[in-house]
């Protein structure tokens, strides 16, 4: 069986966004999509730090550290880009006008909430940024993660345990060995990696998994 | 002749009292007001609440009001990252009290403020730990949680320009919470790198009118193009 690294995943992910998407990609993993979108076609990435039209990292000489995406590393402006403050940054997302978001997760259940932003663990200091805006707020919500964590439990469930960040917001899951359809129905698997097996799916997932 | 040009940055935070809650603009680095965050240290105040987006990294900015133990309580959303061992440190010590907040949450709440709402309904946290307790409403058929409006004593800008009247324009990504912070403060003071004659600034392009801004005054860090 071939798993998808991150990058094999991040470009995957890309492949399913279309010209002209309005698209915000979270911190880590997701911020990797970017480098896989096609260049002959325009999508307009926006970094809710306030800009839209987001280009890729600069030359060294060039780092203006006034000019950052969401996880505070230097980017630049494509000709036709904007900036603006975090009420409207907000209200891109709020509003239903971002098409896409990006983001990892802890857990997915097979209904489309999402668990990413606290482990539940007593002595965890919290944060949560924009994720709870971001998850119920654009169009399509996809998780890009690994289909199990490293102790080898899905991540992929019938039901989240960790704390949510958003009920029912999941359209799709990029996971390294499928990729996944979530909601009012269920899961249903759109593609698997070579040689994977829909059996093999439902043992790690321990859900009774069907082709989409 | 109306100037709210300010000389000293001890004469912007002037009047700060012990107990005042402080709105201060940034993400990360990116649009805090450094020298004013230096100069509340300076003033004296304690026992604040900070509103903003992160809780300090580092050792300056509102690291250093966290080292200093100036600070009883922050509305944030963001207070994890690399470096804010000074706010963690506080937090883990029971001295400093953590309103968690959805960054969409925050600005929304701010510009509640701003605008003289009473309160707003939001669809972000529905069903999750962030909105536990709050009242909540179903309208055509989706959920929100009704949120409070945040407000404050002094909020504390930065800007790369204003003139006397206190017009104000940004530069790239510092614009972040500034404007929608300078309209929910009852004392707004912005830090800018220079200070223009009245009329210079493109009144189509002014981001916030002056009638939100208190007090100028200029930064001794150069000003960047």
């Amino acid at each position: 069986m071939q798993r998808m690294d991150r990058t094999a995943l991040a470009a995957r992910v890309a492949r399913d966004i279309p010209e002209g998407a309005y698209v915000n990609l979270g911190i880590g993993a997701p911020t990797m999509v970017a480098n896989y979108l096609p260049q002959d076609k325009e999508v307009f990435l926006q970094s809710e730090n306030g800009l839209l039209g987001m280009g890729p990292a600069p030359a060294e000489a060039d780092i203006d550290w006034e000019l950052i995406n969401a996880g505070k590393q230097p980017v630049t402006l494509l000709a036709g880009g904007s900036f603006f403050h975090h009420g409207d940054s907000f209200a891109m997302m709020r509003g239903g006008h971002i098409d896409i978001c990006v983001l990892g997760a802890f857990q997915v259940s097979v209904h489309g909430d999402l668990a990413n932003w606290h482990t539940g663990a007593p002595d965890a200091v919290p944060a949560v940024g924009g994720a709870m805006d971001l998850a119920i707020g654009a169009r399509q919500v996809f998780v890009m993660m690994d289909l199990l964590t490293k102790a080898g439990e899905s991540k992929l469930v019938e039901k989240c345990t960790y704390p949510l960040t958003g009920l029912a917001c999941v359209s799709r899951v990029y996971s390294d060995v499928a990729v996944f359809s979530v909601g009012p129905e269920g899961a249903r698997v759109i593609e698997m990696v070579p040689d994977m097996t829909l059996e093999e799916l439902r043992g790690m997932t321990g859900l009774p998994l069907e082709m989409a | 002749m109306i100037n709210k040009i300010v000389d000293s940055m001890a004469e912007a935070v002037a009047g700060l009292q012990d107990g005042a809650a402080i709105m201060i603009s940034g993400f990360g680095d990116a649009g805090a007001p450094a020298e004013l965050i230096e100069a509340v240290i300076a003033q004296g105040a304690t026992d604040l609440t900070i509103i903003s987006n992160n809780a300090g990294a580092g050792e300056v900015g509102i690291a250093a009001l966290m080292k200093a133990k100036r600070v009883r309580k922050v509305i944030c959303s963001f207070p994890r990252q690399n470096g804010s061992h000074h706010f963690e440190a506080r937090y883990r010590a029971g001295e400093v009290e953590l309103e968690l907040v959805p960054q969409g949450n925050l600005a929304c709440r701010i510009e509640a403020a701003g605008a003289g709402l009473g309160a707003v309904y939001t669809p972000t946290g529905y069903g999750t730990l962030l909105a536990e307790g709050k009242e909540t409403r179903e309208i055509d058929g989706r959920h929100y949680v009704l949120e409070y409006p945040i407000h404050a004593d002094f909020a504390l800008v930065k800007a790369r320009a204003a003139d006397r009247w206190g017009n104000l324009v940004y530069r790239k990504v510092a614009r972040n919470f500034g404007p929608i912070m300078a309209r929910a403060a009852r004392t707004t003071v912005v830090q800018v790198a220079e200070i223009v004659e009245l009329g210079a600034l493109d009144p189509e392009t002014i981001v916030t009118p002056g009638i939100f801004v208190n007090r100028v005054v200029l930064s001794s860090a150069p000003a960047t193009a």
